[in-house]
């Protein structure tokens, strides 16, 4: 092998801008919060001796495995009526739920402020019913930023599932009805595992997309329920501790990538034919 | 034939398909509403929050700022991105494998930490402009997305075409654009539209890379929210939904909308 081979020249641009421009400024950020003077893992020590930055973190993955969960389950369930959905029905769903997906994250959030703000619909519509005498303060809660980012990663969710699904054979299914299994027999024996990789790879995008996300935290959770990206901003933009926001963002991207290769084993192992 | 999924299934999914559309004609409604805050349903009916965006100057140059943005850095991370898809490809036994790992390291690395990263960096450290910091951004962003479709455009390639046509006196980068290029075109579309929406949409790397005098919609929808509650934001999404429906139109005309599913 030698570099005056045309394929080295052709990818020698985009691997030399990523190195430029993603390697040297992240291993940059990095590398600056092992330098204190005090040891060589004090800034870390420090952010877990806060009882507050804790609490961010734990906040953080809290919110992003409850959005996880309840995207897998929903999008799953949806995934599953759109793939049996005759073709003209499903291409509208499909439709439909990519929609939202290209409208911005500002966008989607903000409709989520209307609906929830204390003279929003909700309460509106609450207050008629008759169901709660006051409005409720529902902005500024978890609930509120879990709501609004179930429903920024459902629509992801239902499309990476239903590109699964519709990958199953059709005949596998015959070929177990035709065998007597029911069809819930049918669904958790067959369709379950041979979806499991689409589901593994489905949990890890909104895992990581929740746990790192800005725009959402910042605009439901507000200063009271800050995650890992608000504070990242919060430490790096207001207060100018660039240490510190360092430390924040070494944090977050150990975190994604162990649940990148953690779940990318998983799923090897479920279905060793899948790449 | 398929067996239909349980009724309380179907209910469900008509739901979650209910609630997917709710919130966005809710921000329809509230757009056209004649009162000074948001709310719905809208009381009374007007335009006034549209015209209201081309006079807020603010809206104006932002908007201006993440079109030319977008076509920028899709436009330089596609110059870069196609021949290293095309090598990746043509060239797949004589390159490492580690090769093709380095163009996802975008997606492994948050985008928050990409953008505080490239702030410090870039702008600050190596002074960089702003618009540029922007750009180099935002290209990177969408590296990933452009490497990988037209990737995968190129994996159902028969390179012994371009074999062919080199071999009949066909200049390599002549047989590149004249053979090669226009059999992936549509792989090249996706790629550009799907990367033109990520960074019109982005917000993550444009947080830290924004300064004085230059600031992409988003940035500036979200700093108008912490001030302002008027329906200006709402119009602004409408408008930005009508970009969506374009752009699906689009999509739909030329690859069909399943291909997202792909």
């Amino acid at each position: 092998m030698t570099f005056r081979q045309p394929g080295w020249l052709l990818v020698l641009p985009a691997t030399l801008a990523v190195a430029m421009f993603l390697g040297i400024p992240v291993f940059d950020t990095f590398s600056t919060t092992f330098t204190d003077s005090t040891g060589f893992l004090s800034n870390y020590e420090k952010f877990f001796a806060s009882r507050f930055r804790r609490a961010v973190l734990w906040r953080t993955t809290e919110i992003a495995l409850i959005t996880m969960i309840a995207s897998l389950l929903i999008g799953f369930a949806t995934a599953y009526v759109v793939s049996r959905a005759p073709k003209k029905l499903k291409s509208l769903l499909i439709i439909i739920a990519v929609f939202p997906l290209l409208t911005g994250v500002v966008v989607r959030s903000f409709a989520w402020l209307v609906i929830l703000g204390k003279n929003g619909i909700l309460n509106q519509i609450l207050l008629s019913v008759g169901v709660i005498a006051e409005p409720l303060s529902m902005l500024y809660t978890e609930g509120a930023v879990i709501v609004a980012m179930v429903y920024l990663f459902v629509p992801l969710m239902i499309l990476t599932i239903v590109g699964v699904l519709e990958g199953i054979p059709e005949d596998l299914l015959q070929a177990s009805a035709s065998l007597g299994a029911t069809p819930f027999a049918t669904f958790w024996q067959v369709v379950f595992p041979l979806a499991m990789p689409g589901l593994i790879v489905g949990a890890v995008l909104v895992f990581t997309g929740s746990f790192t996300s800005y725009a959402t935290p910042q605009l439901l959770g507000g200063e009271q329920q800050m995650m890992m990206g608000t504070f990242l901003r919060q430490r790096a933009m207001v207060t100018f501790d660039w240490t510190g926001a360092s430390t924040i963002a070494a944090i977050m991207t150990v975190v994604t990538i162990i649940i990148v290769l953690a779940m990318g084993r998983v799923a090897r192992r479920l279905n060793p034919a899948a790449v | 034939m398929l067996t239909r999924p349980h009724p309380v299934l179907i209910g469900f999914a008509c739901l979650v398909f209910f609630f997917l559309l709710a919130p966005l004609v809710i921000i329809i409604g509230a757009s056209v509403s004649d009162t000074s805050f948001l709310t719905f349903p809208p009381q009374g009916l007007t335009l006034h929050w549209y015209e209201n965006i081309f006079e807020v100057s603010a809206f104006k140059r932002t908007m201006v700022t993440s079109f030319i943005l977008a076509v920028t850095g899709t436009s330089l991370s596609l110059i870069v991105g196609i021949p290293a898809a095309y090598a990746l490809n043509r060239y797949r036994v004589q390159l490492p494998s580690f090769l093709s790992t380095v163009f996802v390291l975008p997606i492994l690395v948050p985008e928050i930490v990409l953008g505080f990263s490239l702030m410090k960096t870039v702008t600050t450290a190596m002074g960089f402009p702003i618009f540029v910091s922007l750009v180099i951004g935002h290209a990177l962003l969408v590296l990933p997305y452009c490497v990988r479709v037209v990737s995968a455009a190129l994996s159902s390639f028969d390179f012994s075409i371009e074999e062919a046509a080199v071999s009949l006196g066909c200049p390599r980068w002549k047989a590149f654009f004249i053979i090669v290029l226009p059999n992936v075109r549509a792989g090249v579309i996706a790629a550009f539209i799907l990367a033109l929406i990520t960074s019109i949409n982005d917000v993550s790397i444009s947080l830290f890379l924004t300064g004085p005098g230059i600031s992409t919609l988003p940035i500036q929808l979200l700093a108008h929210m912490e001030q302002f509650f008027d329906p200006t934001i709402a119009s602004v999404s409408v408008l930005l939904m009508l970009v969506t429906v374009g752009v699906m139109a689009v999509v739909e005309l030329t690859l069909g909308l399943t291909f997202l599913t792909k």
